[in-house]
This record gives structure tokens, sequence and C-alpha cells, in this order.
């Protein structure tokens, strides 16, 4: 795609965001406080049918039951002071921001790090809140409707979740839910409740998505609030791109964000999900930042259907991160594609779960670790192979770099295996980034911090490359910001 | 759970039996039981929602109503030697139901001191196992009869193997026995110490619930081997807790071919700068055998080395367990860790849950690991069928082959020829093939 086409759209996208939530920001705030009321008064804000009211009072019901339990998970290896559920606004519109009239009225610090990305001018101005000139707005207005055309005439659905219940209801209402259940975990249980919005995608049957649904998605998903729900589904033989995050870096008013994702992949169907979080990491002493804990789920129903998961994630106080697969179909695929960085007082514990059902399923999972600072960083994975999953095979490697003498790297791999005729490896290694491929690059005039971005952009390589390509470049120049301070 | 409530009161009651059967106030033992009594009180029985146990269940221990360990009159030196072969000559001491059986043992001369547990200085016992943190070894704690103290001295290098068999027997109940070692290598010391857990078929369940403790003085060389080739009814524990002084060197053999439900911990602290680390492992599951092997290595100083190899065979409907912890601590820079868990299948009833756990707090340091799991090779096996072997065969010889990597690395020739017959009687008579 052509970064020109890239940059308008961006821009109208944009535009959507200064008049598409228009009303929302009209609307009064919920006031702090999870009840039953406010579960209610989502549910009738959004102008639900009965049967999704319902759902969401289960999923609250199941959440106040795991609070008297105490089931707030405790196991990952990250340490958060306890978190007050009362606390907190679960319907929040987004807060209109101060118009700037132009860039350089931006905190230069920010523009630097525009710069750096490598961010075209026009969303470093939408980003930054600058009013949006009239004739990009128009120039993409055109391109826009082409897209939704386009995409219309295939038969393809995307658009916003709460669009989705009142077009589609029979959709939602058949797969939501079906992969990750309102009672899986804690977290879940809490957005099932009380999410606000998020994206659906319904690609139908023999459909190749003719573009990357990022483009439309980058300003989605910065403002749908804390509580985020995704549902994609690809029907027999078709395929989805699709990309959240932004690698920009984002300020966000919400400590907790509990999002989930559901991906269902019927025969021979493909979906690819990228990542790129970089959320506010909080400050160099840990104070502030986002905790990210995120449930997603695909689940590969169909025969010969795959689910490829690519992230990186360098934001957020806490991540919480387990995209995983459900290889129920014979034949199906699963990957898991990630990069982790922790820098400053960051904690990751991310990773994924690979569960063969069907035979001969086969499952990769890449995992590069980066800990720099006092980060810490943890893979947690599990891959199990059922009794019926003959001839399964899965291949894991988790690496891990460490960046100075304060952070953490750790692996928890599970390898459940039940039958005889499958093959499973598993390999991890840690080390720190080396003396003698340091000094060759600053020998050759490189200064410490590109040659240190330079070696750690390639140790992420195999990641990288799966990003779609316009993302890739900024997701590189994102690992060498996201170090910035690291060494010295 | 409430069964495994009622197994707690029973275990409490038969600590007290035994305590109150030979009570001897201010020993080594009685302190011994009386700490264990107090955690094993409080803690119970571990359940499968703990981390540490979560693929391993004590059912069947847990349903075993166990007796205090009888005397068994009918084990003579000949019925000895047919159950731990090879017997070594020197350094031999034999338990029966974890007592120690001074006419069968002959305890050694020359420059190792083998001492009854009941003779050593109250707090020989109980310093490196946090009986809070292991249940199983707090009960071993509340129920040991005795043990044995092995003291090399420093300086001193032992030419042959101190052997220590322990033979159970449950003739007329299911009975428990608790043996506790204490292994204090002095500095500049080398020694073999084999730890042979054989027992007597026929008759019930036996319990065999061993805690092991080493202390590797500076520049000592210690190897021990664990051989656990029970009966298929009787269940196993063991845990092996070593501390590792400045540049000691460390080699454990852990060989499980026996046992219906086998429970191994080892848990190793690399105390002084220099120290390195050898855990090896094998076990063979057949019939429906569980085999659980939990080990964590803490280097808790910088420039030591850890090398773990533990292998797998899993035949019939056994199960295998693997947890490898390796712990790098924030100061522990120039750490090598190594950690391999390969595990392979024979028959689809099987089941390998494995965790190999890294946890690194320093940047300086190499640290890897890896687990696999998988089959036969169809071409080796097709490689050597064009040769004229049988399947059977073949398959047996390639299995043969990845156990020896492991039984290969055992102190002694004779100890490993033995071993690898034992595996290999035990393997084809399993796998049924």
């Amino acid at each position: 795609m052509a970064q020109s086409t890239n940059s308008e759209v961006e821009a109208l996208a944009g535009r959507e965001y200064e008049h598409g939530f228009i009303t929302d920001v009209e609307e009064e705030r919920i006031p702090k406080g999870l009840s039953e009321d406010t579960v209610r008064l989502i549910s009738a804000k959004k102008d639900e049918p009965e049967w999704l009211l319902e759902w969401r009072l289960k999923a609250y019901r199941r959440f106040l039951q795991m609070l008297a339990e105490d089931n707030e998970p405790t196991w990952a290896n990250v340490d958060y002071p306890p978190i007050d559920y009362q606390d907190m606004y679960y319907y929040a519109a987004p807060k209109a921001r101060d118009e700037l009239d132009s860039l350089d009225e931006v905190d230069p610090e920010i523009r630097a790090t525009y710069d750096k990305l490598g961010i075209p001018i026009a969303e470093q101005e939408r980003l930054a809140g600058v009013k949006i000139a009239v004739d990009a707005v128009f120039d993409s207005v055109s391109v826009a409707t082409t897209y939704k055309e386009e995409l219309n005439k295939q038969g393809i659905i995307f658009g916003s979740f709460s669009d989705a219940v009142k077009e589609h209801p029979e959709l939602v209402r058949k797969y939501l839910g079906s992969v990750v259940p309102y009672s899986d975990n804690f977290f879940t249980a809490l957005n099932s409740a009380v999410f606000s919005d998020g994206s659906f995608a319904y690609i139908p049957k023999g459909v190749r998505c003719p573009m990357e649904l990022s483009t439309y998605f980058r300003i989605n998903a910065n403002e749908t609030g804390q509580f985020e729900r995704t549902l994609i589904i690809a029907e027999d033989s078709s395929y989805v791109s699709y990309l959240e995050g932004c690698t920009a870096p984002m300020r966000d008013e919400n400590q907790l964000h509990a999002a989930v994702v559901e991906l269902v992949a019927l025969d021979d169907a493909e979906i690819k999900y990228s990542t790129v979080q970089n959320w506010y990491p909080g400050d160099k002493d840990g104070k502030g930042g986002i905790y990210n804990f995120v449930t997603k789920r695909g689940a590969c129903r169909g025969k010969r259907s795959k689910i490829s998961w690519t992230q990186v994630e360098t934001g957020s106080a806490i991540t919480w991160k387990y995209p995983s697969c459900i290889l129920q179909g014979d034949d199906s695929v699963g990957e898991f594609y990630s990069v982790a960085l922790t820098n400053n007082k960051q904690q990751a514990d991310t990773g994924t779960k690979m569960i063969h059902i069907g035979k001969n399923t086969t499952s990769t999972i890449i995992s590069k670790g980066i800990s720099a600072g006092r980060g810490q960083q943890s893979y947690r994975g599990l891959v199990r192979i059922g009794p019926k999953a003959h001839g399964a095979r899965n291949y894991s490697q988790c690496d891990s770099l460490l960046l100075g003498d304060e952070c953490g790297a750790h692996t928890f791999p599970y390898l459940e295996v039940k039958n005889a005729n499958s093959t499973v490896e598993h390999e991890a290694t840690t080390s720190k980034i080396s003396e003698d491929q340091l000094f060759y690059c600053m020998q050759r005039g490189l200064s410490e911090e590109d040659a240190i971005s330079m070696i750690v952009n390639g140790f992420c390589k195999e990641v990288l490359r799966e990003l779609p390509m316009e993302f890739a470049v900024e997701a590189q120049n994102l690992l060498g910001v996201s170090l910035e301070g690291a060494v010295g | 759970m409430s069964s495994l409530l009622d197994a707690n009161e029973r275990f409490v009651a038969l600590a007290d039996a035994i305590a109150a059967r030979d009570a001897h106030p201010g020993d080594a033992i009685t302190s011994l039981r009386e700490t264990g009594r107090a955690a094993f009180a409080e803690r119970g029985l571990p359940h499968t929602r703990l981390e540490e146990w979560r693929y391993t269940n004590l059912a069947p221990l847990s349903g075993l109503s166990l007796e205090p360990p009888s005397e068994d009159g009918r084990i003579d030196r000949s019925l000895l030697e047919s159950l731990a072969t090879p017997v070594f000559a020197c350094g031999l001491a034999v338990f029966i139901n974890g007592r120690p059986q001074e006419a069968l043992g002959g305890l050694p001369a020359g420059d190792v001191s083998l001492t009854s547990l009941r003779d050593a200085d109250p707090g020989t016992a109980g310093r490196l196992v946090d009986v809070k943190q292991h249940p199983l070894a707090a009960l071993s704690a509340a129920t040991t009869e005795d043990g044995i103290v092995v003291q090399i001295p420093a300086g001193v290098a032992l030419e042959h193997p101190v052997h220590l068999v322990f033979v159970s027997s449950s003739p007329d109940a299911p009975s428990v026995s608790s043996p506790r070692v204490v292994i204090e290598a002095g500095a500049g010391s080398r020694a073999v110490v084999i730890q042979d857990h054989v027992s007597v078929a026929g008759g019930h369940a036996h319990f065999t619930n061993a805690v092991t403790e080493v202390h590797a003085g500076a520049n000592s060389d210690l190897q021990l081997a664990v051989i656990q080739r029970e009966d298929d009814a009787d269940i196993h524990a063991s845990n092996v807790a070593v501390h590792q002084e400045r540049d000691s060197r460390f080699a454990s053999h852990v060989i499980t071919l026996g046992g219906r439900l086998v429970r191994n911990d080892l848990n190793v602290v690399l105390a002084g700068s220099g120290a390195e680390c050898t855990m090896n492992g094998l076990y063979l599951g057949t019939g429906d055998r569980l085999i659980d092997n939990h080990t964590l290595v803490d280097h808790a100083v910088p420039h030591c080395t850890s090398h773990e190899l533990y292998k797998g065979v899993l035949a019939d409907d056994s199960r295998g367990v693997f947890r490898g912890r390796v712990v790098v601590r924030p100061d522990a820079q120039k750490t090598d860790a190594t950690q391999q868990n390969p595990n392979l299948l024979l028959s689809d009833g099987t089941e390998i849950d494995t965790k190999p756990q890294l946890e690194i707090y320093a940047d300086d340091v190499k640290c890897s690991h890896g687990s696999a799991i998988g089959r036969i090779d169809e071409e080796a096996l097709f490689y050597m069928r064009a040769r004229g072997i049988g399947q059977r065969d073949a398959r047996a010889l390639l299995t043969r082959g990845f156990a020896a990597e492991i039984l290969a690395t055992l102190p002694g020739e004779a100890l490993a020829e033995a071993l690898t017959a034992d595996f290999v009687a035990r393997m084809t008579g399993g796998t049924g093939a």
C-alpha cells in the first residue's frame, strides 16, 4: 500500500475521531463503581437487545463471585498493588482534547519521538490533536468511501462492535463468548460485564480481504476505552489480516485495560492478527502506566484453518497477555510471534497457549524478550497435545536478551503431551548483548545507542518480518526509542 | 478432599506412634521428628492445586493406611545381593525399612566414617531442607526411624564408592520408612555415594520417603547416584538437598526404574563461587506408573556452572512429570547454566508434562534450556530393519541408545552395566512390543 493513501486514510480516520464520537463526548460519565445498575446503564446507553444484557449480567454475577472467592489471578510473575474495582469509571466518554493550531505547539519532546518513529506528518497532527487541514479531510473522504464500497461489495462486514450488535445480531449472538466464555477468567468476566465497544469483522466464504483491516482500526483502538471487545469471524476459505494498536506513545487516563479478543477460523480460513502496543509505561520510577490485562484467543474450528498472532509489546507498566490458539480442526495451524520489551520498571508476563485437539495440527512459537533497566520479563506458555491429536507438531523458541544488571528474564513453559506420535520441541536461551558485536558496530562509527538498537532489531528479526510491511519499519524504530536511556 | 484430610490425620497419628515406640529425648532424631511433625500437622499432604504438585496426585498414597515399619527377618546376604547388584565390598551400609542392619552391612574401614543418626550430634540433620516448603520431607522427618551420616574427611579421596542399600519390605501390611542420609564432604575430598533403593517382591505396598542432605565442602568432588528400582506397587518420595561451597563439584544421577508413584525433589544451592553442578536423570515409565522429577538449582553467587540433563522413556500408560527450575540471583554474574529434558514416548497411552523454567535476575549470564518430546525415529528404525534387525529388537536398541547417554555417566562400570541390563529388561518387559 502506498504511503500517501495510507496517511490519507489515517487522516480520515482522524476526522472520524473528531466527529464520530461527538455524541459520546456529550454524554455524562457513569459514576464511579461497579454494580448491576452500571451494567444495565451501559447496556441501555448502547441500546442493546435483551439477550446481550442478560449475558452481561451473568458475567457480572460471575465476576462478583470470583471477587468474593478472591479469584483474581496472582500466578503471573508481576507485582502491583491491589486494584480497587469500585474506584473506577466503567463507562467514560473519551475526553475532548484541547485542539492545537499547528504542530509547532506540540511538546518538542513528543515531536522528536514522532520523528524517530517515522510517523507521517498527517498522522502526527492527528495524534497530537492538531486541527486537520480541510483539504486533507475532503481528499480522504473519497478514499474511505472507496474502501468501504470495496469491502461491502465483497460482503465483508467491518465496523464497531456496537454497530454489529445492531446490524448483525445473529452473527454476534452466535459467536460472542464462544471462544472466550465470560467465565474464562477474572478479567474476562469483568470485560464481558462492562465492555464498552470494540471491533467486529466478518469475512464471508471464499473472500480474501483485499486490504489490511489495520488502517481503519488504528484510530478506533485508541478511543474505545479500557474494556474493548473484538470478534473476528473468517468463513470457509477466507483470509483476513488485522492490525491493532499504534506505534505512537499513547497517554491514557485509564490504568486498567482488560480487553477480550475472539477469533474464529472455519475450514481453510486464515486470520493474521498483528498487535503493536505502546501504551504509557509509567515513568522511570514505575509511577503510573497502564495495566494491560488482555485475553486473546483464536479457535481454528475448521480443517486446515490457520491463526497467526504477531505482537510487539513495548508499552504498558504491566502486561498480562497470552494470545492463544485452539487447534480443533484437523491439519490446522497456530502461530505466535512475539517481541516484548521491558525498560525502567516495566513488567511483562506474556506468552501463548497452543491447544492441539485435531489430527496433524502444527504450531510455532517464536518469542523474543528484551529486558533493560529494571524491567522484568516473563515468557509463559502452554503447549498441550491432546490424546487424539495424532501427528501433532510444535516448535517453540524463546530467547531473552538482557541489557543492564538490574533486569530479569524468566521462562515458564508448560508442555503437556498425551500421545506418542507427536513431536514437541522447546528451546530457550538467555544472554546479554555481546560485547564483541557492540565493539564491532561502534568501531565502524555507530553510536552505542544505534549499535544496540541495530543488534536488538537483528535479535527480533524473525518476529518483525511477520508484521505487515507498513508497520515493520515503525516497529523497528519503536524498539530503538523504547530502549533509550537503557545504556549508559 | 476429605480423604486427604483423613490421610493427614492418619499420618500424624502414625508419626506419633513411631515417636512413642522408641523415644530418645534430646537426640538428633527426636528434634528432627518434632519439627517435621509440627510442619506436617500444619500443612498436610500437598494437593494438585499447588503449582509444585499440579500434575502429581497423591491419591495412591493418601489411600494407604500405613503401619510403622516392621522387621523382616527373611532378608539375608544372598537375597540382598540379588536385589542390589552389584554390591560393593567397600563402605556398604544396609537398611531394612529405614533401620540399619549392621549384620548385613559390614560397616567399612578406612577413611570414611559412617555413623548412625542416633549417635550424631543433635542438629546434624534437617539443616538443608525447609520442611515448611516440602510437605513430604516434613512427613519424612516426622516418621524417621534412623539415618546415616557419611563423613568424608578433608583431603581424602575414597577409592571405592560408599554403597547405601535401602531395602523395603511390607509382608503383612502397607508400611512406611523414612530414611535420612546426611553426607558431609570435607574440603578437598573426593567420593562416590550410591543410594540404592530396592524392595522385596510380594506383600503390600511400601512407602519410602527418603531425605538426603549433602554438604559439599570447598573444592570437594562428590558424585551421588540415587537409584530407585522398587516393586511396582511401591511409592517412593525422595528429597535431595545440596549445599555447595566454593569450587566444589557435585554430580547427581537419579535413575528411576521402579515404583508405582515416584516423586523426586532435587534442590541444589550453589553458595560458593566456582562451584559446578551436574544433574543427570533417567526415568523409565511402564504400566500405569507416574514418575515426577522436580529440580531446582539456585545460582546464588557469581561464577558458577550447572548442567542438567534428564531423559525420560515412557511406555504403556505411564506418565512422566518434569519441572526444572534454574534461578540466577541478582549478583550471580558469569553464570553458565544449561538444562535439557528430552522424552521418548513409546506408546499412545503415555503422557508427559514438562516445564523447564528459567528465572534470571542477572545480565552477564549464559543460560539455555530445551525440552523435546517425540517418538522413535522412523528412519533409524527403517535403517535397522533394512539390515535384518527385527522391529522389537530395533526399538529396544534405539531406546537403549537414548538412555545410554545417562547410564554411561554413572560412576563405575559395574554399576552402569548392571543398571543398563535392568533398564533393558524392564523396558522390553513393559512395552510388550
